[in-house]
């Protein structure tokens, strides 16, 4: 059994690469589950949180960049929230498919006129550069450093849901947005702040994945489909749902690529249809009337 | 009576026929420029290549060194007195680059068609090509079955094929004692090109001593390089070599150098593009090259200033590959007096020189059509030399060495499975 450390390598690197995953499918699912949208484009606001990134580290360095290119996506985020999105929260979800869809392919070629086709380079800041060797174990410091923003983000998204009076009114409008009107709560600003907060966290993927992948236009239909894989492993509307699957798939793919690296890719899915078999709406799926 | 026989027309109203004729016009502007097409008094040439997906980068500087070429060739009056007509788009994929392909040959009445990266496109295409008997001049697929097994008579290579890039990058692994005796960890793209990279790559391996016992197929669609990194450091090779495509090669390079793994990296595909997006800070290893801008010949530098100052940025290989595309097309037409397409063919086939913008003149093969010319390896450059962004890489000398024949490199006739003739 002297393959076993190297299995055990494979499986906690995987744990440190779901920080990768989450990042990237924790906004998908907080705009699906609040907004009932199934945001296509959250890819191409993790690309322009990339892009951003590349354009503020040149004046303010990788630490500003982290800070303000996040929120610059949620902007852009509020100004599409109150033009376009609002329109499709109670509709049939088929729309906002559409509407986000379409979305995505002028992002990426709004990116395209702006910076052009060409990947440009995006390094890891030297303050963390570097490797942490655990036996004969190793892992970059900047990965750990992203499984700690990642833990962050879900700890600090959860806090906000649920131990604030924001989080409760979300809550409750979710399950009956006429009866929060009826006491005289205005639901628009709150998920104007949800679809900011969920596109934000898209833009703050882009800014952390930058570093160790490519930046160039396609990046965000690189991702997006391995984001929709979570969302849909941890099943739709489901908050921890979410934080397992990452887990779960960045496990398995590091396993698959250990023992059959061709289907790397494949193993996601697969995993997916099983999850699926055995629990059609994936793992904690909550039953959603408009869905079924 | 008339809007009761006649249900169509009820509502009909200034404002509909308005809205109507507004659509009416937004279609004719988009059927326009087939329209314009129809006159005879210009060249239309087709220029199909990825714009979109990992090779998107890459396809758009093949569009602004053929748009470039178009440019130039008409502003120069033209060829024959006639104007270039370039009809440039995205060939996404094998399955749409052949209806395109076909449809420009069918209905836009391209003389010739010029681009395409993916070998597997880039097969689809001759297909097409050679049952409408129209030259394809292919510029950016390296997989060597096109020019053996699946070579085609209306198909040209500008692009080196796998073999001479092998040839040119293990000659410097040579240099560096990383060939006999030492051992090989392949990482490969899996799909057409990747698998004929790790072929002729084996074979290298195989003629030289080096052993290439693992390598890993890597799906096109990865974009996490780090499981694939600790397999490399489990296995302790000597030498990394790469025979990955497009994107792939930023991303494996950048998550290398975060791991920070030390053993020598070196790759049997390359483009300038791929080191660019890595940035000066993670680029590593050596790699061979088909062209780049730093070339100190009076036709390269003509070339990249004419590049720089129209894209205003430096060219990229593989816009000279399109560059040349356009302007070895043009040459051939002016050449022969005609756009007829066995003229060019039996032209090109004829061992005409051309200008390849580098040190020596290259011509195509009669018997595989392959462009023989030099080849490069390239490398870091040190970090207190780069004059610019763009000035990060350390070209090698050409191989072949000056006194070599340009065809040592590439496939031996005797090798290939290809005989034009």
């Amino acid at each position: 059994m002297e393959e076993l450390p190297f299995i055990l390598e494979q499986v906690l690197n995987g744990v440190v690469v779901s920080a990768y995953y989450l990042l990237i499918a924790l906004g998908l699912s907080l705009i699906f589950s609040l907004g009932g949208i199934v945001n296509l484009a959250h890819g191409a606001f993790y690309a322009l949180g990339a892009y951003f990134a590349v354009e503020i580290e040149r004046y303010l360095g990788f630490g500003g960049a982290l800070v303000l290119s996040p929120i610059l996506v949620a902007m852009v985020g509020i100004a599409l929230e109150r033009t376009m999105f609002r329109r499709f929260y109670r509709s049939d979800p088929i729309l906002g498919l559409l509407l986000t869809f379409g979305l995505a392919m002028v992002i990426e070629q709004a990116i395209r006129i702006v910076w052009g086709a060409a990947p440009l380079p995006f390094r890891i800041p030297p303050f963390i550069q570097g490797q942490l060797f655990v036996g004969d174990m190793i892992f970059p410091y900047y990965r750990l450093a992203m499984l700690a923003v990642a833990a962050l983000a879900v700890t600090g998204t959860w806090l906000l849901l649920n131990k604030t009076s924001f989080g409760r009114v979300v809550k409750a409008g979710v399950q009956n947005p006429d009866m929060v009107a009826v006491l005289g709560i205005s639901l628009a600003p709150i998920m104007t702040a949800v679809v900011a907060l969920g596109i934000g966290l898209a833009g703050l993927a882009g800014v952390l994945l930058a570093p160790i992948s490519g930046v160039h236009p396609a990046m965000g239909a690189e991702i997006i489909t391995a984001a929709f894989v979570v969302v849909v492993i941890g099943g739709l509307g489901s908050f921890w749902g979410v934080v397992v699957a990452a887990l779960l798939v960045g496990v398995v793919r590091g396993l698959a690529i250990h023992f059959v690296p061709a289907a790397a890719e494949a193993s996601i899915y697969l995993l997916m249809l099983l999850v699926l078999l055995l629990r059609p709406r994936g793992l904690f799926g909550e039953r959603i009337m408009r869905f079924e | 009576m008339f809007n009761e026989k006649n249900p169509g027309m009820m509502g009909l109203t200034r404002r509909s026929i308005l809205k109507g004729s507004a659509g009416v016009a937004a279609l004719a502007t988009i059927g326009a420029p087939a329209i314009v097409r129809a006159q005879s008094d210009v060249i239309r040439v087709g220029h199909l290549t990825p714009r979109t997906g990992f090779l998107g980068p890459l396809g758009e500087y093949g569009v602004m060194g053929v748009t470039l070429a178009a440019e130039e060739i008409n502003a120069a009056g033209g060829v024959l007195g006639r104007k270039i007509d370039l009809l440039a788009e995205d060939s996404v994929n094998p399955s749409t680059a052949s209806t395109k392909a076909d449809r420009m040959i069918g209905r836009d009445n391209v003389i010739a068609i010029l681009g395409e990266i993916s070998s597997a496109s880039g097969l689809a295409i001759s297909q097409v090509a050679g049952r409408e008997k129209i030259p394809f001049i292919q510029t950016g697929c390296n997989s060597d079955e096109l020019r053996g097994k699946s070579c085609n008579r209306y198909m040209f290579h500008i692009e080196g094929a796998n073999t001479m890039y092998i040839n040119a990058v293990g000659d410097s692994l040579k240099r560096e004692n990383l060939v006999e005796g030492k051992t090989w960890f392949g990482l490969t793209a899996d799909y057409a090109y990747g698998h004929d990279l790790l072929e002729v790559c084996r074979n290298y391996a195989k003629k030289n001593g080096a052993d290439l016992a693992q390598n890993e197929l890597v799906p096109t669609d990865s974009t996490d390089f780090s499981p694939f990194i600790l397999k490399i450091r489990r296995a302790r090779p000597d030498v990394v070599v790469s025979n990955l495509a497009g994107n792939q090669i930023t991303n494996f390079i950048k998550q290398y150098k975060e791991y920070g793994l030390d053993y020598p990296l070196a790759g049997g595909g390359f483009d300038t593009a791929a080191a660019w997006g890595a940035g000066p800070a993670a680029f590593a290893g050596i790699w061979p090259a088909i062209w780049h801008h730093s070339l100190d010949t009076p036709s390269a530098k003509a070339f990249t200033a004419a590049f720089t100052k129209r894209w205003g940025k430096p060219p990229e290989n593989q816009a000279w590959g399109d560059y040349l595309g356009m302007k070895i097309l043009a040459q051939a037409i002016a050449e022969t007096g005609s756009t007829d397409a066995d003229g060019i063919v039996g032209h090109l086939e004829s061992g005409a020189k051309f200008d390849v913008l580098k040190g020596r003149e290259g011509y195509f093969r009669s018997w595989d059509h392959q462009l023989m010319n030099e080849m490069y390896s390239i490398r870091p450059k040190p970090a207190d030399k780069q004059a610019d962004q763009w000035d990060m890489l350390l070209l090698g000398d050409p191989v072949p060495g000056p006194g070599e024949d340009l065809e040592s490199i590439a496939t031996t006739r005797a090798d290939s499975a290809c005989n034009l003739g």
